[in-house]
């Protein structure tokens, strides 16, 4: 009886889920299994698939470089935070937040004003004499653009597993002849892996399927997975080569945070995604 | 008598306003056992971690080996601790956490494998080396927590409540186990505790704290039997504590009465607190008796009956092996050794009055037992 009622409950989500995930995935997959001019089956669009790898490539590797840098950037932030009052930490952990209340397209329109040739930054370089330089349509501006709207997504996992490292392990490694860089190198380090996991994963996958950053910050030699994709539906070029690479994209994410969450320990750290 | 290893001298402590400790002053000897007693918010544990470096006392000195160690930080300090419900590493296991000392100071793998693995044996976990050290119960990760500390060698090792977690059987175990090691290593344990029981049985010196000072130091016997104020004589065992007049010495007045005690030093008519412990009060036929009381309630202990009595609106305590039932009429014999005499102190009129024992009695409730909680 308790059981058929709990059935129920999940029916509405079910589906919503057949309906807007499974039969669409089902979509895509026809899609990469059809030629676009006959519809008859084909495995071409999947031998095509070795001309798109260097954009995959391009992508794993911009977003394993911002999940780094995110990282490097992060960490010491969450340890801050932690390491504060209790009213500070929700202050502190509210200002990181703050910026995930703006529209993430708003903010990144934000940046190609900064950067741009005619921009805030180089108005600024030329009035003081350095002259304008190449800001924008580069892998660096890519790369910040990534950073920067992804770094709050490292810094809130990292600073969840910080603040619940029991403060009598520190005491205790002190206490066992630890100066504060050993007593970090030995116990923090190896107790916040799990947050430092579940931050790259949740900096990654966003990352990596991104295409609105690259395409506003980026110039045509960083276009990412994520591009491809769009123009390859959007322009009507080859929407059933699309959906090969949307697959492999998601085949890509879910390796990924399989391999974080078995590295990470299957403790909280686990992503929500 | 070994000589003096730690020192406290006038330690103050206080956090935002509030005095914790209050002029502590304190010589702890190499190789004794100490502990401090005393019940939650005394103190103690805040002396315990200013000796551990974790703590920076508002005032006073920490003299180790005849220097002051104020300003040296915890892992310059020849001590160790074993923490309150242990703070074990859950990343290492059982050996890596023993061997994380050794490692720090980097000594050769050869001798840091020789040495977790004497201490393994020590502590009676030899095997255990390779197990995680969440699956181990909590008497075992006591042990690992023991080994950690003592696999350094130190010279004082600090242990703040280490059995509190753990059930009664397994703490008497552990008791002696400590006891031994202690006695097998000749290292110093500064022992924290509010089990006036544990304190009794293990330590060559007691220490009994309250509000932030000390209130008696002393040999558990000398605590036991000579307790300096109403609060110790309340904390360490069960007490009667009476208002009396010291006549002389060796004379002393209580309940209308006068008896012959073994205490002297008093001003003439000087009012004292007079302790009598439960145990020491000798139940004979109420003609005999010095004092003629009634029974209004009794407890079976086991090894024991706690039969509360009246006398004269005031109950006491008694410990006896026989049985006495509720309305039955007693006497009791006091002999010198049986009453102690201490001064009059702040803690005077707080302690030591059964009243609340009864529920039908509870005109004297009023002042007794609101010190107690």
């Amino acid at each position: 009886m308790g059981k058929n009622k709990s059935v129920l409950l999940s029916v509405p989500y079910i589906l919503w889920m057949v309906a807007f995930t499974l039969i669409p995935l089902c979509v895509v997959g026809y899609y990469a299994l059809t030629d676009p001019d006959t519809g008859a089956f084909t495995l071409d669009n999947i031998r095509d698939l070795g001309m798109y790898l260097p954009v995959l490539g391009q992508s794993v590797m911009y977003s394993l470089i911002s999940a780094a840098l995110c990282l490097l950037l992060g960490y010491p932030v969450a340890y801050y935070i932690a390491h504060r009052t209790p009213v500070m930490q929700k202050i502190l952990y509210m200002l990181v937040m703050l910026p995930m209340c703006m529209s993430f397209l708003l903010r990144t329109l934000a940046w190609v004003g900064l950067l741009q040739d005619t921009g805030i930054i180089n108005n600024f370089l030329e009035w003081i004499g350095i002259g304008r330089i190449q800001l924008i349509r580069t892998p660096g501006a890519v790369v910040l653009g990534m950073v920067y709207n992804y770094l709050p997504y490292m810094i809130l996992p990292l600073y969840a597993t910080l603040v619940k490292i029991d403060n009598r392990l520190i005491e205790a490694a002190e206490d066992l002849g630890c100066n504060s860089l050993q007593t970090f190198g030995k116990v923090v380090l190896p107790l916040s892996v799990p947050g430092i996991f579940s931050g790259i994963t949740m900096v990654f996958v966003p990352a990596v399927s991104t295409f609105y950053i690259s395409q506003k910050l980026g110039g045509t030699d960083t276009v990412l997975i994520g591009d491809l994709i769009e123009r390859l539906f959007k322009q009507g070029d080859n929407p059933n080569l699309g959906a090969v690479l949307s697959l492999v994209l998601m085949a890509l994410v879910l390796i990924c945070t399989g391999i974080m969450n078995r590295l990470g320990g299957d403790e909280e750290g686990g992503v929500i995604l | 008598m070994s000589k003096e290893l730690i020192r406290l001298r006038d330690l103050t402590m206080e956090f935002d306003g509030e005095r914790i400790l209050d002029g502590i002053n304190l010589y702890i000897n190499d190789h004794e056992f100490l502990t401090l007693l005393g019940p939650s918010g005394c103190g103690k544990t805040t002396t315990l971690r200013i000796i551990g470096g974790f703590l920076t006392p508002t005032a006073g000195t920490v003299i180790f080996d005849g220097e002051c160690i104020n300003e040296v930080p915890p892992y310059k300090r020849q001590i160790n601790t074993v923490f309150q419900r242990y703070a074990l590493f859950p990343h290492l296991n059982v050996f890596d956490n023993i061997a994380f000392g050794l490692r720090v100071a980097k000594k050769p793998k050869e001798e840091i494998e020789q040495r977790v693995n004497h201490m393994l044996e020590v502590v009676s976990l030899k095997g255990y080396g390779h197990r995680n050290v969440s699956s181990l119960s909590g008497g075992q990760q006591q042990r690992v927590a023991i080994a950690r500390a003592l696999v350094n060698e130190p010279k004082v090792l600090l242990l703040d409540e280490p059995l509190g977690a753990l059930d009664l059987r397994l703490r008497k175990d552990m008791q002696n186990e400590l006891k031994r090691i202690q006695q097998a290593t000749g290292i110093t344990f500064v022992y924290v505790t509010h089990d006036q029981e544990e304190a009794l049985s293990m330590s060559d010196t007691v220490v009994v704290m309250d509000k932030g000072r000390i209130q008696q130091i002393g040999k558990p016997e000398d605590i036991y039997n000579e307790p300096k104020n109403a609060f110790v004589a309340d904390f360490i065992g069960e007490s009667n504590i009476l208002d009396g007049i010291m006549l002389a010495d060796y004379k002393v007045k209580f309940f209308g009465r006068t008896f012959t005690c073994v205490d002297a030093g008093f001003e003439p008519n000087e009012p004292v607190d007079v302790v009598i412990r439960p145990e020491d009060i000798d139940i004979v036929d109420p003609k005999e008796g010095h004092l003629v009381g009634t029974v209004t309630g009794i407890t079976f202990k086991g090894l024991n009956y706690d039969i509360i009595v009246e006398f004269k609106g005031f109950k006491w305590l008694i410990q006896t092996t026989d049985f006495h039932p509720v309305g039955a009429e007693i006497g009791i014999r006091l002999n010198p050794e049986d009453i102690h005499i201490m001064q009059k102190s702040e803690y005077s009129g707080m302690f030591g009055d059964y009243s609340s024992y009864s529920a039908e009695y509870d005109e004297l409730t009023e002042d007794a037992g609101d010190g107690e909680e």
